[in-house]
């Protein structure tokens, strides 16, 4: 019995993102807006009805049914959507059956996953859109993670959802050549939402951690459809839970970061790591070695190598590997790192010298690590230059406090 | 900027008695070179070639490699992207496949032809 009112917040958080993927299933994912349109209606119903009458006993039961007779309403009763819309629709459903169970709401939220990630839409956008429909987030929090304003953040899902609207397709789930094309972006962007949230230094810690939670649960998702808990998708799960298993670890009593090197082992999250060993076993089926692999079997290391020699020989390499399938600039930095960490700075400064990456501050700064053991002076100046080009107080500090240490 | 390839050229099959330790270790040589001109991202391609193969020869007679005619065997191969035919040869330099006395050969590739 729930006779205390019930917790509408938590209940919206909860429930909000499952509702919308239904009834966008049933309406079209083209119509996004229109599903969250009528959930938001109904927690509306729901606040005013539960203060009335005291609450149900069943809140979610009482939510879903709500929902549903909304859904059926506006069915009957909207001219635009039953001469423009509906004659659009291919559905697999008929109308009437709305369907809230477990099943069809998880199958629901990775059609919407599908759906969503549109490379028709810019990556950024797709990534709020995720945050909103399928994650739940509020505006402001969405707004707060990306360090810009409610305006620009409604405008960016706005035009994300007429994009949808436009091309938007609702996604055969059988695999199938359009199927893996799909999935492909799909785990782009759950890595760059983790991303956001694991190497940000924007948002307050709690904001962060959510951001990984939840690019992890969308991953979980993943595992839930044949299709779709391919081996990519384990090796990303398991960088994903490498990574997250070293959260803790890493943030400092005053929230600053505290690096890889003086992090307290004892602090890092077992339970995870294994969890990481479990998903990088499952992605070694079949012959697909994708950048998540390499990517994973490179956070294990750190994760589970603790002998200083033998893991950076083994980082290198795969750092190495992986460059000759997916190169980027950071991932040539960390491999030059690396291969100081094996060779020493001579070699290093030979390779590093050849990056020329002159627009990123990290370039610099590995510079100056590569210098400072010849020549302080050239490694201050180096500092200096990756100070003045980057505005992120947390990258700030770092580098100001290298400076100090070259001093010293 | 201009694909170049470059080709390896081993003297003999050399690697095939080498002690395992010493063929780990040129192999991590390879991948580490390979890995400095992929960071600089220059590399477009490449490959190892295993030993043995087959050659067509015209009137369809078909032989069994290795190619006796072929005083140094083709080992492998790399596309990489370069401005010029020197920078190309700068980027060869430090190629595993000469501490064992073969060879990089170095050729543009052309754009495709016009009619």
């Amino acid at each position: 019995m729930n006779s205390a009112s019930p917790d509408i917040p938590a209940l919206y958080r909860k429930e909000f993102t499952k509702m919308v993927a239904v009834l966008a299933r049933t309406f079209g994912f083209a119509n996004i807006a229109l599903a969250e349109d009528l959930v938001s209606d109904t927690f509306m119903a729901a606040t005013e009805a539960w203060q009335r009458k005291g609450p149900p006993q069943q809140p979610e039961a009482w939510l879903y049914a709500a929902a549903k007779k909304k859904a059926l309403e506006y069915l009957r009763r909207d001219k635009t959507f039953k001469e423009k819309i509906r004659p659009h629709l291919s559905l697999e459903q008929p109308l009437q059956q709305i369907d809230f169970s477990e099943h069809a709401i998880q199958d629901s939220q990775l059609r919407m996953l599908f759906a969503v990630c549109d490379p028709a839409i810019a990556a950024e956008a797709q990534i709020a859109l995720a945050l909103r429909v399928l994650c739940g987030f509020t505006i402001d929090e969405i707004a707060h993670a990306f360090l810009t304003n409610k305006e620009a953040v409604n405008k960016r899902l706005f035009r994300a959802k007429e994009r949808l609207r436009l091309t938007g397709l609702d996604m055969d789930l059988h695999a199938g050549q359009q199927l893996t094309h799909r999935l492909d972006n799909v785990l782009h962007i759950i890595y760059l939402l983790f991303n956001e949230g694991y190497a940000s230094t924007r948002a307050d810690s709690i904001l962060r951690k959510d951001l990984c939670l939840e690019a992890m649960r969308l991953g979980l998702l993943l595992t839930q459809n044949a299709s779709t808990a391919v081996p990519k998708t384990f090796a990303l799960l398991a960088l994903m839970c490498f990574h997250a298993s070293r959260f803790s670890a890493r943030e400092g009593i005053d929230g600053s970061q505290i690096l890889f090197d003086r992090q307290d082992r004892t602090k890092w999250d077992q339970a995870l790591i294994a969890k990481g060993e479990d998903f990088l076993q499952r992605s070694a089926q079949g012959h697909e070695v994708s950048s998540f692999h390499m990517e994973a079997a490179i956070a294990r290391c750190h994760c589970l190598i603790s002998d200083e020699a033998e893991r950076w020989q083994k980082v290198l390499g795969l750092y190495d590997r992986l460059l000759m399938v997916n190169y980027s600039p950071s991932v040539a930095l960390n491999r030059t790192y690396a291969l100081y960490k094996v060779k020493g700075s001579e070699v290093a400064l030979a390779e590093a010298l050849k990056l020329q990456l002159l627009h990123n501050h990290h370039y610099f700064v590995l510079l100056a690590e590569l210098y400072a053991h010849t020549d302080k002076s050239k490694a201050k100046e180096y500092l200096l230059k990756a100070h003045a080009m980057t505005s992120s107080p947390s990258d700030r500090q770092l580098i100001e406090e290298k400076i100090k240490s070259l001093a010293d | 900027m201009t694909e170049f390839l470059m080709i390896f050229r081993e003297t003999d099959l050399h690697y095939k008695g080498m002690p395992k330790e010493k063929y780990d270790a040129w192999m991590q040589d390879w991948e580490q070179w390979i890995g400095g001109i992929a960071a600089q991202g220059r590399l477009a391609s490449g490959g190892r070639l295993a030993p043995e193969g087959k050659v067509l020869k015209p009137g369809g007679l078909v032989t069994d490699g290795p190619f006796a005619e072929v005083k140094e065997m083709l080992g492998g191969y790399l596309l990489v992207k370069a401005d010029t035919l020197d920078e190309a040869v700068t980027m060869s330099h430090g190629c595993p496949v000469l501490q064992t006395g073969g060879s990089v050969e170095i050729r543009p590739q052309l754009p495709p032809m016009n009619r």
